[in-house]
C-alpha cells in the first residue's frame, strides 16, 4: 500500500456508514462500535482496504454501520468466508464480527479452523452469554443452570469457554475487553489489528434485553477491582482495591494471596504474553468469577507463520521454479501425438 | 505352459515366427483383480498406449468405495474398461472383447459382461480354494468345462513374475505387487501395443527406486513374451488408426479437463482462480490437480468442511477473484445455504457437482445423475441459477470456461454437473491453441467523478449488478443474505422491493436463454422419435441413435448442455416429433421439468445401477418406441 500522497486523516466519522443503528437502546454492542470507529482512523489504513464479515445474531449487524467494505453472511460462516477473502487477497484488513452463538455454536468448526490457520485477520467475539436475535435461549456460554425461555428448569449443559477454546486452537493472539471499559477496549482492539496472524478477541457484552446484568460482577464500581485483573506484559497479576491481593502459582494452581504478611510482589506469578507455550494463557483463561478474578487484556501475543503469507509463498516460488503459468505448456505435460 | 526360447529379445524386436494378426475396427478390454492388484493403473497404461498409437478411446473405471475390501472377496473387485478403435466412438463399450481377472472373485462379478467367444485370461494362481469359496465357486470354473465358450488363456502370472524379478532382492509381497505389469505385457502383446510408454511411465515412477522399477520393466516385458511364446494364444490383434480430426492430442480424465477448464477461464478473464473444497469422492481429483499449478496463481484451499468450502469461495469472489468450490451431492446438500448467500449477494462464482449415486452416501464411488433437481431447487426461497451440465471427459474444459462466462456476466452464481463417470473416464482431446479460446470480459468498476454515490445493486442491460471489490476507493459497500434495496443494496423489508428482487434474480437468470446457443439437433429436424439426453450420457445415446439411424432415418438427438434456462428454441424443437425419449440416470429428472415446462408426454428411460447406459439397452428401449 505504498502511496505518493499522504494518507488522508480520517476520523470515526470517516467510518460510519449512512446506516441508522439498530440495536436495542442501551446494548453493549453500541459501545464496541464506537470503539471501533475510534481506532480505525489511528492505523493508518484506508477505508476501501478494510472489510468486515459478520454472520448471523445481533453483533453480526456490525458490518452495515460501519463505512467499509463488508459481507452479512450466514449463521457461523463468518471465518470461512474471511478465509476466502483474505487468501484471494492478502492485502486487505480483514475483522470478523462475531457473537457467542455465532462462533461457538453453529460456526465452533469455522472458529477453531480459521484460528489454527493464523490468517491474519481479527476476530471480535461479543459474548452476551445469550441468544439475543432469537429473543431469549441460552447460547452455549450460558452459565450451568441459566433459566432462560428454552431452560426453564435451567441450562444443564456445561458452557464453553471462548479464550480457552481459542488458546487450544493455539491462536497467536488472545485477548478480553469489557464493553464498558472503552479505553481498554479501544487499546485491545488496537492491538488485535496490529497484530499480524488471526487476533481473537473476547469482548464481555451486556445484552440488557435478554441477559441484564450478567457481567455486573465485572463492571459494577463497587465489585470490578475484586473481580478483573489486568494483565500487563512483564507485570505481576495483582488486583483489588489499592492494588492488595495477587494471583501465586501453588504447584500447578493459581491461588490468591493477599500482598503484605510476608508476601511480596515478587512471589506472586508474572504475566507473559510472549510465552511461546500457551500454558500460562491457558491458565488464566481458566480463572473465572467467583473463585478469581477475571483476567482482561493481552493473554497472548505470539508469532508464528500465517497461512496467507505461507501461501502467497508457495506461489511465489512455483512461479519461480516453473515460471508464470502458460496453457500450452500445461496442455502439452505429459504424453501427446498428432494426427496430421 | 511356459517357454522361454524368447526371453531375451526385445518385444520391439520381431519374432522368430509371427503369429497371424486379425485387424479389427474396435476392442474392448476389461482389466478386474482385486483392488489392490493395480488394476486401474494397468488399465491407464492401456488407455494412453492405445491413445498414443493414434486410436479413438474411451474408458471406464469401476472401483469399490472401500480403498482394500477384505482380499479376494467381490466386494474388492475393481475393474478398468478400455475401449479403442479406428472410428470415432463415445463409450467404453457395452460389452468387452477381453477380459483379464486376476483371481476368481473379479471373474464371477465381471464375466457377464464378456461377449461369447470372447479372449478371457486368468490368472489361476489366485484360483486357490480359498479364494474360490470367497467368490462362491464350489467348482473351479478354469477347469470345469464352465468357460469352454470363451478363447480362454491361463497363466501363472503370480509365479511367473515372480521368476521374472528373481535375483532382485524383493520380498515376496514386492514380487506380487509387479503381476499388474505381466497383465499389462501379455494384453499388450495381444493387441500389438507399443511398450515404450509404459516403460517411460515405470522408469518416471519407480525411477528412485531402481530395484522396483527393473522389477516392474521385467514383469512388464515378461508378460509380452509369455503372449508371444504360448501355444494358447494363436493370433494376435490389430486395431489401426482412428480418422481423427488433423492437431495435437491428448487423453484427458473429466477431472483434469474440468481443472484445466476453470484455470483457462481464469487466465481468460485475468481473474485469479480460488477454489475452495473440502475431500469427496469423486471431486477430489480436481482439487489434486488444482493444486499442482500454483504457478498460474491457483489458490486451493482444503477446507474443514464443505460449508467452509463454499463460504471461502464466495469470499474470493467479493474480493474480486473467480470463486469456485466443487463437490458431489452430500456436500452440495451442505452448501446449499450458503449458495443462497451467493444468489442473494449477486456475487459470480462456480458450483461444481460430480455427481455420483444417492440418496446420503449412497455410491460413492458410481455414478448417477440424480442431482439435477437439487442443482435446480435444492435452496431456500425463490433461487435460481444457471446450471450447465458437461457431456464428456473433454466437454468439462469447454463448460468450465462457459460457466464462468456466464457467472460475471449475469452476476451470479452457476452450478456445473457433470458425474462420476465422465470425470473418472478419459477420452483423446483435441488440444486447442489458447490463443483461439474467448476471452472473458470482467469489468471491475471505479469510483465516479461527479460525486454521485455508488449504488451496489445499480443494474445495467443485463440487470447484473457491479462487481465493485474492497481495495476500490468510493467504492465501500455492504452486502448480505438479508433482502437488499434495488439500487442503494441497504436492508430492505419493503414488500414491493422483495417482490421486484426476486423477480430481477429469476429474470438475470431467463435472460441467458438470449446468450446461449440454440439447442441442436443430430439428425433430421422433425420426425417420429427425439431422444433428448443431457450430462454424461451423451456418448451411449448418440452411439444409440447413430445405430438405430442406420435403419430408421426418423430418429433424431438432442443433447442439453443448458439445464437452465433451457435454450429458447427447445419448446419448439420437441413438438416437431411425433414422440421424445428422454433416457435419464435417475428417475425421471429431467423428464419432469420437461413435463412441467412443456406440457408434453415423454417416454423415460431410468436406471440407477450405478453405470452408465449401454448402448444396447438404449436401442433396444428406441427400437420398442419405434
Amino acid at each position: 500500500m505504498s502511496t505518493e500522497t499522504p494518507l488522508p486523516v480520517l476520523t470515526a466519522a470517516d467510518f460510519a456508514s449512512d446506516q441508522e443503528v439498530r440495536w436495542c437502546p442501551g446494548c453493549g454492542d453500541y459501545s464496541i462500535l464506537a470503539q471501533m470507529k475510534k481506532i480505525l482512523p489511528t492505523l493508518g489504513i484506508p477505508r476501501e482496504q478494510t472489510v468486515f464479515i459478520s454472520g448471523i445474531g445481533c453483533s453480526s449487524r456490525f458490518p452495515y454501520y460501519m463505512n467499509a467494505y463488508g459481507i452479512h453472511s450466514i449463521h457461523g460462516r463468518a471465518p470461512a468466508v474471511a478465509t476466502g477473502l483474505k487468501v484471494a487477497n492478502p492485502e486487505l484488513f480483514v475483522w470478523v464480527i462475531t457473537g457467542d452463538g455465532d462462533a461457538l455454536s453453529i460456526g465452533g468448526n469455522h472458529l477453531i479452523h480459521a484460528i489454527r490457520r493464523n490468517l491474519d485477520i481479527n476476530i471480535v467475539l461479543f459474548n452476551n452469554q445469550i441468544y439475543g436475535l432469537t429473543k431469549g435461549q441460552y447460547s452455549p456460554t450460558s452459565p450451568l443452570g441459566k433459566v432462560t425461555k428454552s431452560t426453564p428448569m435451567g441450562a444443564v449443559d456445561n458452557p464453553i469457554h471462548p479464550l480457552s477454546v481459542a488458546i487450544g486452537c493455539e491462536a497467536t493472539f488472545v485477548a478480553r475487553s469489557i464493553d464498558v471499559n472503552i479505553k481498554h477496549l479501544g487499546m485491545v482492539l488496537s492491538r488485535a489489528a496490529e497484530h499480524r496472524g488471526t487476533a481473537f478477541v473476547e469482548v464481555y457484552q451486556n445484552c440488557n434485553v435478554f441477559n441484564d446484568g450478567a457481567f455486573e460482577y465485572a463492571t459494577n464500581r463497587e465489585t470490578k477491582a475484586d473481580s478483573i485483573l489486568e494483565l500487563e506484559h512483564g507485570k505481576p497479576l495483582i488486583f483489588g482495591k489499592n492494588g492488595s491481593k495477587g494471583i501465586r502459582l501453588n504447584g500447578m494452581n493459581p491461588e490468591v494471596v493477599e500482598l503484605g504478611k510476608g508476601i511480596t510482589e515478587d512471589d506472586l506469578l508474572f504475566h507473559d504474553e510472549k510465552a511461546t507455550e500457551p500454558s500460562l494463557a491457558y491458565l488464566l483463561s481458566r480463572m473465572r468469577h467467583p473463585e478469581f478474578p477475571e483476567p482482561i487484556g493481552i493473554f497472548r501475543a505470539v508469532d508464528r507463520p500465517r497461512y496467507d503469507d505461507q501461501l502467497d509463498q508457495q506461489i511465489a516460488e512455483a512461479r519461480q521454479r516453473r515460471g508464470e503459468g502458460d496453457l500450452q505448456k500445461l496442455f502439452a505435460a505429459g504424453e501427446t501425438w498428432t494426427v496430421e | 505352459m511356459a517357454t522361454s526360447t524368447s526371453s531375451d529379445s526385445g518385444p520391439e524386436s520381431e519374432a522368430a515366427s509371427r503369429k497371424p494378426v486379425v485387424e479389427l475396427d474396435s476392442a474392448t478390454v476389461r482389466f478386474c483383480g482385486d483392488s489392490g492388484d493395480g488394476m486401474q493403473l494397468a488399465g491407464s497404461q492401456l488407455t494412453s498406449t492405445s491413445a498414443l498409437v493414434g486410436n479413438d478411446v474411451a474408458t471406464f473405471p469401476d472401483f469399490p468405495a472401500e480403498i482394500r475390501a477384505p482380499r479376494g472377496t467381490k466386494a474388492g473387485v475393481s475393474g478398468f474398461q478400455v475401449h479403442f478403435a479406428s472410428t470415432d466412438i463415445f463409450t467404453p463399450g457395452d460389452q468387452v472383447d477381453a477380459l483379464v481377472a486376476m483371481n476368481p472373485a473379479a471373474l464371477a462379478t465381471n464375466l457377464g459382461d464378456l461377449v461369447p467367444g470372447g479372449v478371457l485370461v486368468v490368472n489361476t494362481d489366485s484360483f486357490d480354494e480359498k479364494d474360490l469359496k470367497k467368490a462362491g465357486y464350489d467348482r473351479n470354473p478354469v477347469e470345469d468345462g464352465s468357460l469352454d465358450g470363451y478363447k480362454m488363456f491361463t497363466a501363472e502370472m503370480t509365479k511367473l513374475t515372480r521368476k521374472a524379478v528373481d535375483g532382485l532382492g524383493l520380498s515376496v509381497k514386492e514380487a506380487d505387487r509387479c503381476k499388474n505389469f505381466f497383465a499389462m505385457g501379455l494384453v499388450f502383446w495381444l493387441y500389438d501395443r507399443p511398450l515404450d510408454p509404459t516403460q517411460r511411465y515405470i522408469d518416471a515412477k519407480f525411477g528412485k527406486r531402481p530395484a522396483v522399477a527393473e522389477a516392474n520393466h521385467r514383469a512388464l516385458k515378461a508378460g509380452y513374451h509369455y503372449g508371444e511364446t504360448t501355444e494358447a494364444l494363436p493370433s494376435q490383434y490389430m486395431v489401426p488408426k482412428a480418422r481423427l480430426e488433423p492437431g495435437t492430442y491428448r487423453n484427458v480424465m473429466g477431472n483434469t479437463a474440468l481443472a484445466w477448464g476453470l484455470i483457462a477461464a481464469a487466465k481468460l478473464s485475468g481473474c485469479e482462480l480460488f477454489y475452495g473444497s473440502y475431500p469427496i469422492t469423486p471431486a477430489s481429483d480436481i482439487l489434486h490437480e488444482l493444486s499442482k499449478h500454483k504457478n498460474f496463481g491457483v489458490r486451493t484451499f482444503q477446507a474443514e468442511d464443505e460449508i467452509a468450502a463454499v463460504s471461502s469461495a464466495i469470499g474470493a469472489s467479493f474480493a474480486g477473484a473467480m470463486g469456485v468450490t466443487a463437490s458431489s451431492g452430500p456436500g452440495i446438500a451442505l452448501k446449499g445455504e450458503a449458495i443462497g448467500l451467493a444468489v442473494m449477494t449477486e456475487l459470480p462464482m462456480l458450483i461444481i457437482n460430480v455427481q455420483r449415486g444417492g440418496p446420503s452416501t449412497g455410491l460413492p464411488t458410481k455414478t448417477e445423475q440424480a442431482d439435477l433437481m437439487q442443482a435446480i431447487f435444492g435452496r431456500n426461497g425463490e433461487c435460481p441459477l444457471p446450471i450447465l451440465a458437461a457431456s464428456s471427459p473433454a466437454d468439462c474444459f469447454d463448460v468450465a470456461q462457459e460457466a464462468w462466462r456466464i457467472a460475471v456476466k449475469f452476476m451470479v452464481p452457476v452450478f456445473v454437473l457433470t458425474d462420476g463417470y465422465i470425470a473418472n473416464g478419459s477420452e483423446p482431446w483435441r488440444v486447442p491453441d489458447p490463443q483461439s479460446l474467448a476471452k472473458i470480459e470482467v469489468r471491475h468498476p471505479q469510483a465516479r467523478d461527479n460525486g454521485e454515490p455508488f449504488l451496489p445493486y445499480e443494474r445495467d442491460d443485463n440487470f447484473s449488478r457491479p462487481w465493485a471489490i474492497p481495495g476500490t476507493p468510493g467504492l465501500m459497500h455492504r452486502i448480505g443474505g438479508l433482502e437488499k434495496q434495488n439500487g442503494t443494496g441497504n436492508v430492505s423489508y419493503d414488500p414491493d422491493n422483495h417482490q421486484q428482487m426476486v423477480e430481477l434474480r429469476q429474470q438475470k437468470v431467463s435472460n441467458v436463454a438470449n446468450d446461449i446457443p440454440l439447442q441442436e439437433v443430430e439428425g433430421p429436424s422433425s420426425g417420429k422419435l427425439l431422444v433428448l439426453s443431457w450430462g454424461g450420457t451423451y456418448g451411449a445415446c448418440r452411439t444409440a441413435v447413430q445405430t438405430v439411424q442406420k435403419t430408421n432415418p426418423s430418429v433424431a438427438h438432442a443433447h442439453l448442455r443448458y439445464m437452465n434456462p433451457f435454450p429458447r428454441n427447445l419448446g419448439e424443437l420437441l413438438k416437431a416429433y411425433e414422440r421424445v425419449l428422454i433416457p435419464e440416470l435417475n428417475m425421471g429428472q429431467l423428464d419432469l421439468l420437461i413435463r412441467a415446462k412443456y406440457l408434453i408426454e415423454p417416454e423415460r428411460l431410468n436406471k440407477v445401477r450405478g453405470k452408465p447406459f449401454t448402448v444396447g439397452e438404449l436401442v433396444h428401449k428406441i427400437e420398442q418406441i419405434l
